[in-house]
């Protein structure tokens, strides 16, 4: 073996692995260094005041959502006037891809966003810009919220839609309230602002910021702590557990009722 | 179990002739095809092979061994992994481990009883035959004879006082229980009127559940919803509570008013300001229904997916529910709380004999 890798090494072919090792560690390199990059674009501060961002967003906006909300965002039959709704609602469409809509539907899915996160910030302060709605909340609003009181208003205002756990539902027609676990904190917070399709509004009269910061608490807890029942078939009570049990419980009685009735060899 | 040497050789059905009982009227139809007796024995590779049959043996003990160990493993784990206060983790392993452990003592303890029959155990075809349930007639005489001489020698039949006596003291016994079920049912009130109000009253304000802070009307943006219990509903003991709270549970919305259709143009004056306030409490069998759908305007009920549109005086218009939802008339007082005018004026939740009497 060694004398044939010597070899090898002197006629300076490469082998095959050592190619494809080279090939890995340079898209690494590369997709790395990209991640880096547009992480660090990210995480950018934009200010929504500013009048330059706002006329970025205003072209985003001519070039993307005019076809269906209008060149004034006055709203058309195919989309709802956006005159008023505030960044808030802007960042959460866009900002979890539910916007642009792909195709007319029941509800508007969330799909891989679309913009970059300045385009998306672009786009809110343009819409921001038109009238005065909710803006999008501060970190600081997020954190440090009182989970056991979360947990009791997320039970008494979100649960029947949303599920206890945050597993999400079916509501009528094709539509349903998605899930919540893999949700931002911030989406979570624009989106009881702003209330969404078909989700009711919470604005901060009815759950105020510190409840929804609760809220958050409540969700964020439920992440971060697995269950104590164990395997929680995602949550979604009667329905993945009655077929577990029906499939793999019965399954296994069917199984040694047969074995206890054949005959021995 | 009995085994019958001649096995198999003779599975013929019996005659009456050499049996000691009679058919009775039983009808002995010819059987349509000769009874083809059992398959030829096959013997078994434990019984074939000692080397077999000891590893089964082995094999058998050794899962009643298992099964010891898992007794113990379950009495350590009760040990070793105790639930702590406060650490719901600790539930988790505590029950894991307990359940795993008394899971494979069972499991391998019948494992081993099957195991144990099906290939140590003399394996041996037998047959039992069927005799008929009718006693001879001898044996049915003298039955009769026993059951006069008992009456005779008790005095059933002569001593009527006694016999009467009995037969009213059984009759008496469960009397006891009416009176312990009604005392379950509410005593110092009408349990109609029970079900037909609710702590709705005039004058009373929409809190917020569970703070049971007053709302404003200027609170509620279009598409808004809240989740409303009665003023002062907090400050009941728990259990009135719950009681008033499961009948009073409202769901307050704002739609834009020119979305509001009034077949009933009276029942306009009790919204206010596209804000109307409906019972929670689903008409069908009394699921919450809360899961409202802003846009469509369709409230949801999750139990048998029961939908109202709150447009149309929350009709029906999917599921089993039979009636709309009931509306709650409100209005603002002087401060712009909102407050009710009345009660529900029909019965909120599913039906009762008496509901429309």
């Amino acid at each position: 073996m060694r004398k044939k890798n010597v070899s090898s090494l002197k006629s300076g072919r490469r082998r095959p692995a050592v190619s494809a090792a080279l090939l890995v560690l340079g898209l690494l390199v590369t997709g790395g260094a990209y991640a880096a990059f547009s992480a660090s674009t990210a995480s950018a501060e934009v200010d929504l005041q500013s009048q330059q961002v706002i006329t970025e967003g205003q072209k985003l906006f001519a070039a993307n959502c005019a076809t269906c909300h209008g060149q004034q965002a006055q709203g058309t039959e195919a989309g709802p006037s956006l005159i008023g709704v505030g960044s808030a609602a802007v960042d959460f469409q866009v900002g979890t891809g539910r916007m642009p809509m792909q195709a007319q539907g029941p509800q508007a899915p969330e799909k891989p966003v679309q913009f970059t996160d300045e385009q998306v910030k672009a786009l809110a302060a343009y819409v921001a810009s038109l009238a005065p709605g909710p803006s999008i909340p501060t970190a600081d609003q997020l954190v440090n919220g009182n989970v056991a009181n979360g947990g009791e208003l997320f039970r008494i205002n979100c649960a029947m839609c949303h599920n206890v756990a945050g597993a999400g539902g079916a509501l009528t027609e094709g539509k349903y309230a998605p899930e919540l676990k893999s949700v931002e904190a911030v989406h979570v917070y624009e989106a009881m602002l702003t209330g969404p399709q078909n989700m009711p509004v919470f604005n901060d009269l009815n759950l105020t910021p510190e409840d929804k910061k609760d809220i958050i608490a409540y969700l964020e807890y439920n992440k971060n702590h697995p269950s104590v029942g164990g395997l929680e078939l995602s949550s979604l009570g009667p329905v993945s557990e009655g077929l577990f049990i029906w499939i793999f419980g019965i399954g296994a009685i069917v199984g040694l009722t047969i074995w206890i009735t054949a005959k021995s060899n | 179990m009995a085994k019958n040497e001649k096995a198999g050789s003779d599975l013929v059905a019996s005659t009456s002739v050499n049996s000691s009982v009679e058919l009775g009227t039983a009808v002995v139809a010819p059987d349509s095809f000769e009874n083809p007796g059992f398959p030829a024995h096959r013997e078994r590779v434990t019984d074939l092979n000692p080397k077999k049959m000891k590893r089964a043996e082995r094999a058998v003990y050794v899962l009643f061994y298992l099964s010891i160990v898992g007794s113990l493993f379950a009495i350590f784990a009760y040990m070793f992994f105790p639930i702590e206060d406060g650490d719901t983790t600790s539930i988790r392993l505590n029950t894991l481990f307990i359940g795993l452990g008394i899971t494979l003592s069972l499991l391998a303890l019948g494992i081993a009883a099957v195991h144990w029959g099906k290939a140590v155990m003399a394996d041996k075809e037998g047959v039992d035959h069927r005799h008929p349930v009718r006693g001879n007639d001898e044996t049915r005489a003298r039955a009769v004879e026993i059951f006069k001489e008992a009456d005779e020698e008790s005095g059933f039949s002569r001593r009527t006082l006694i016999r009467n006596g009995l037969i009213a003291a059984i009759v008496a016994f469960p009397l006891p229980a009416i009176a312990l079920f009604r005392g379950l049912a509410p005593m110092n009130v009408d349990p109609n009127n029970q079900m037909k109000y609710t702590m709705w009253k005039k004058g009373l304000r929409l809190t917020q559940d569970p703070t049971g802070t007053p709302i404003k009307a200027s609170d509620l943006t279009i598409g808004s919803a809240f989740q409303v219990i009665p003023e002062g509903l907090v400050d009941l003991p728990e259990k009135e509570m719950l009681n008033a709270k499961a009948k009073a549970a409202v769901l307050l919305v704002r739609l834009k008013p020119e979305d509001l259709k009034w077949a009933d143009p009276q029942r306009e004056a009790w919204s206010y300001q596209g804000i109307v306030a409906y019972s929670k409490i689903c008409t069908h069998v009394g699921c919450p229904v809360a899961l409202y759908e802003q846009q469509t305007h369709h409230l949801l009920c999750p139990c048998h997916q029961s939908q109202f549109d709150i447009t149309e005086q929350a009709k029906v218009i999917f599921g089993p529910a039979a009636r709309p939802l009931p509306q709650l008339p409100i209005t603002v007082d002087a401060e712009g709380y909102l407050v009710a005018t009345s009660d529900f004026t029909e019965p909120v939740g599913p039906s009762f004999w008496e509901r429309s009497k």
